[in-house]
């Protein structure tokens, strides 16, 4: 009875305003078991990891002055927008952050669930929950330090709305990480000819080009929605070694820093502190040996 | 539903393709479940007591749990007994570094240990020799007790007991290991049992178990191993007059190397391999026999013929024309005066090489990884550098909030080390063959192969 009225719930959302696509939620449903085998479907998400992560922590680290190395998110709360089966929620967890972890797929939950359930400290880090990004806009307005939507907005129904809710919990000076597909030729070729039908290290109609967003056009939906966009890195999939590299290019992958700003139009703790830093140097330059 | 079924289908599937589904299932029910360690070291020998040490200290690992297996009791010494113990390492600048990475070094040092400064190494079928030392006239490496070293390491653990857990007295019976591909309900983990029944999880499982290692033979993982038909005799020997002592000597007889290792003024460790027959021979003769064997073993030029002495002189004539400075100056060894009683004791010699390091949350250092022949005094250096190389990668992967038992990272380790270990395992397996033989050809070819190289700078 509970996922029946479930169901009905999300019908009338996806009538209404709604960032979820259900076209979207379907092509998910199939392989929603598949998250976890490092080797499958997800092999390149898993690999992911290795440069999404890292961004994010060394991003958090470099604007905050109070951490350990041992545990370096102790403390931060994140939102994972579209966490699937919880691939990047555990590594954000396991440096000590405490993650909410949102997927409209219950069966996505599901396995996100089951697959934390056997590591008592994850288990405790991290929630999920499985609803869209609206639904607990009300109950969680700014609380969150830190979100973060990787492989998300190329799915996404309604881009504005989401970025305006991001905005909402994401509390004031708070970073939205995001990692996403560019929209041109090139990702085209590479990202649905080559990734999808020739090698299939992504799995078929997966993604829709229609749907990718060129990293101009999320700027600036960011900087009118009250974020000023800090980073912009263009990423490389190389399908040999299965791994993942920065490039300068944004024409393929790419992910974006922002931050929320203050309340005063501020911008982030960052500009403050090297302000402070500049005047310092200034101070001891006289003195140095 | 549907997930299910289609993964139980996977499941079978697989068990009938025979792929390496291992023995599984017997896992704990899942009320009362063991205890969750991040990393469970088995075997507490040196090797294994500096891994779980290392891992202990390091910044990355300071909220997780790691545990260490250990059958015997612990060891700690605050001031060594006066007479020194015949179980001895040669300890390279490099093994130094890390255990002072962590602050080992600094024990050993307060304990007892001598630096060398020079390696003299030749041959009893010819005057062929090759002298190892630093130009700098740095120590080129140290002998050091064991049991000095595990001192050290002890206390090191004792430092970062919060962490590490050592169980002393504990071997593991069985090891279970987990699924590789997680679609049901398994626990993922690595299920341990001990002797007293008790039973522990893991998300690592690192085997220091030593060449027989358990670990490694219930992960099957294959070995390739050959037993030499050689045993080391090891001894605590008095030299007849005090020296600086700080030149390492070894000899290669047919029947095998004979070493002196420094361990201060006076006294040195005997290392010498040799046939079985002869070191049983060895250990039974009364004292004053030994002596006099091993100061035959170091002087005698029995094994000489005129054949291989003027071939090999003409050559040492013709590298002093092209190369004046490529013959050195030959030093004496010292001769031995008697022998600690019951310092006397034999172990059989083979060598070993893992085809694999690593499995899913399984990895191999030391002694269960590799098993050299003691001619080269590598064994336990080896096994350090295989710390060295695993902490550095696993301290990665837990500041990248990796699962620390993916097989991601910890392929780069057995790559890295495999690459590093299986030349240098070899030659040292080529070497002691090249060095089994009275044979003129092949002594004529080390001799000559051996002054070759003592002059060449590049080549040594």
């Amino acid at each position: 009875q509970l996922s029946l009225s479930r169901l009905t719930m999300k019908r009338l959302f996806s009538t209404s305003h709604s960032s979820v696509d259900s076209k979207e939620m379907k092509k998910f449903q199939l392989l929603a078991h598949k998250w976890w085998d490092e080797e499958g479907e997800y092999s390149a998400l898993h690999s992911m990891n290795d440069i999404r992560v890292p961004f994010i922590r060394d991003t958090l680290l470099n604007m905050s002055s109070n951490y350990h190395l041992g545990n370096p998110l102790s403390g931060v709360k994140i939102l994972d927008v579209g966490c699937g089966g919880g691939l990047l929620s555990e590594p954000l967890a396991r440096l000590g952050a405490s993650v909410t972890g949102i997927d409209p797929l219950e069966d996505n939950i599901r396995t996100a669930d089951q697959h934390k359930s056997f590591d008592p400290v994850l288990d405790k880090r991290i929630q999920y929950k499985s609803c869209s990004l609206e639904e607990i806009v009300e109950e969680s307005m700014e609380t969150f330090d830190v979100i973060v939507a990787s492989e998300v907005v190329e799915h996404v129904a309604d881009l504005e709305m989401f970025i305006n809710c991001c905005s909402q919990v994401l509390k004031p000076e708070g970073s939205l990480f995001i990692t996403t597909i560019n929209k041109t030729q090139l990702s085209y070729v590479l990202g649905i000819v080559v990734a999808e039908k020739i090698i299939g290290v992504v799995p078929e109609g997966t993604h829709e080009w229609e749907k990718f967003v060129p990293p101009e056009e999320l700027e600036r939906l960011l900087e009118s929605n009250g974020f000023s966009v800090k980073t912009v890195n263009g990423m490389l999939y190389n399908p040999f070694s299965g791994s993942w590299s920065w490039m300068e290019s944004t024409s393929i992958n790419y992910a974006v820093h922002a931050v929320k700003l203050g309340a005063e139009g501020q911008s982030s703790q960052t500009d403050d502190l090297s302000e402070m830093e500049s005047e310092q140097r200034s101070a001891t330059a006289g003195t140095a040996v | 539903t549907s997930a299910a079924m289609a993964a139980a289908l996977s499941l079978g599937l697989r068990a009938l393709l025979g792929a390496r589904l291992r023995v599984p299932l017997r896992f704990a029910a899942s009320g009362a479940a063991a205890p969750l360690y991040d990393v469970v070291v088995s075997g507490g020998g040196m090797v294994g007591s500096a891994m779980a040490a290392v891992l202990g200290h390091n910044i990355h690992f300071r909220d997780k749990k790691i545990a260490l297996l250990e059958a015997g009791p612990r060891k700690e010494y605050d001031r060594m007994p006066d007479s020194f113990s015949n179980r001895v390492s040669s300890i390279s600048p490099g093994s130094a570094t890390l255990l002072s990475s962590f602050g080992a070094w600094d024990h050993v040092c307060s304990l007892r240990l001598k630096p060398f400064r020079r390696m003299q190494v030749w041959d009893a079928c010819s005057e062929a020799m090759i002298v190892f030392e630093k130009d700098d006239l740095d120590d080129m490496g140290y002998i050091v007790e064991n049991d000095v070293i595990m001192s050290a390491l002890t206390k090191q653990l004792d430092a970062v007991a919060d962490r590490v857990e050592v169980f002393y007295g504990s071997r593991a019976v069985g090891y279970t290991w987990p699924l590789p591909s997680r679609s049901c309900d398994t626990s993922p983990w690595v299920q341990i049992e001990l002797d007293d029944g008790r039973r522990l999880q893991t998300k690592l499982l690192i085997g220091a178990d030593g060449h027989n290692s358990v670990v490694r033979k219930e992960a099957e993982i294959k070995n390739i191993e050959h037993r030499y038909d050689q045993s080391a005799v090891v001894a605590t020997l008095h030299l007849s007059e005090a020296t600086d002592n700080n030149v390492a000597w070894q000899r290669f007889l047919p029947t095998g190397p004979i070493a002196l290792l420094p361990l201060s003024d006076t006294v040195s460790s005997l290392v010498w391999s040799t046939s079985h027959e002869h070191a049983r021979e060895l250990l039974i003769m009364d004292e004053e026999s030994f002596v006099d064997s091993i100061n035959s073993a170091f002087w005698s030029n029995a094994n000489h013929s005129d054949f291989i002495d003027t071939a090999g002189a003409m050559f040492r004539s013709a590298i002093s024309l092209l190369k004046p400075s490529g013959t050195a100056v030959r030093q004496l060894p010292p001769s031995v005066a008697k022998v600690d009683p019951e310092s006397r004791a034999m172990f059989p010699l083979g060598m070993g090489h893992a085809t694999e390091y690593v499995q899913h949350r399984v990895a191999l250092i030391g002694d269960a990884a590799h098993r050299v022949h003691p001619l080269a005094g590598q064994g336990v250096n080896l096994g350090f550098g295989d710390i060295a190389c695993l902490a550095h990668h696993l301290s990665a992967a837990a500041f990248n909030g990796s699962d620390l038992g993916s097989l991601k990272h910890l392929l780069k380790f057995e790559t890295e080390r495999q690459r590093h270990n299986v030349s240098l395992i070899t030659a040292i397996d080529v070497l002691k063959r090249l060095y089994s033989t009275k044979l003129a050809p092949l002594v004529l070819l080390r001799t000559w192969g051996l002054q070759a190289t003592n002059a060449l700078p590049p080549v040594k």
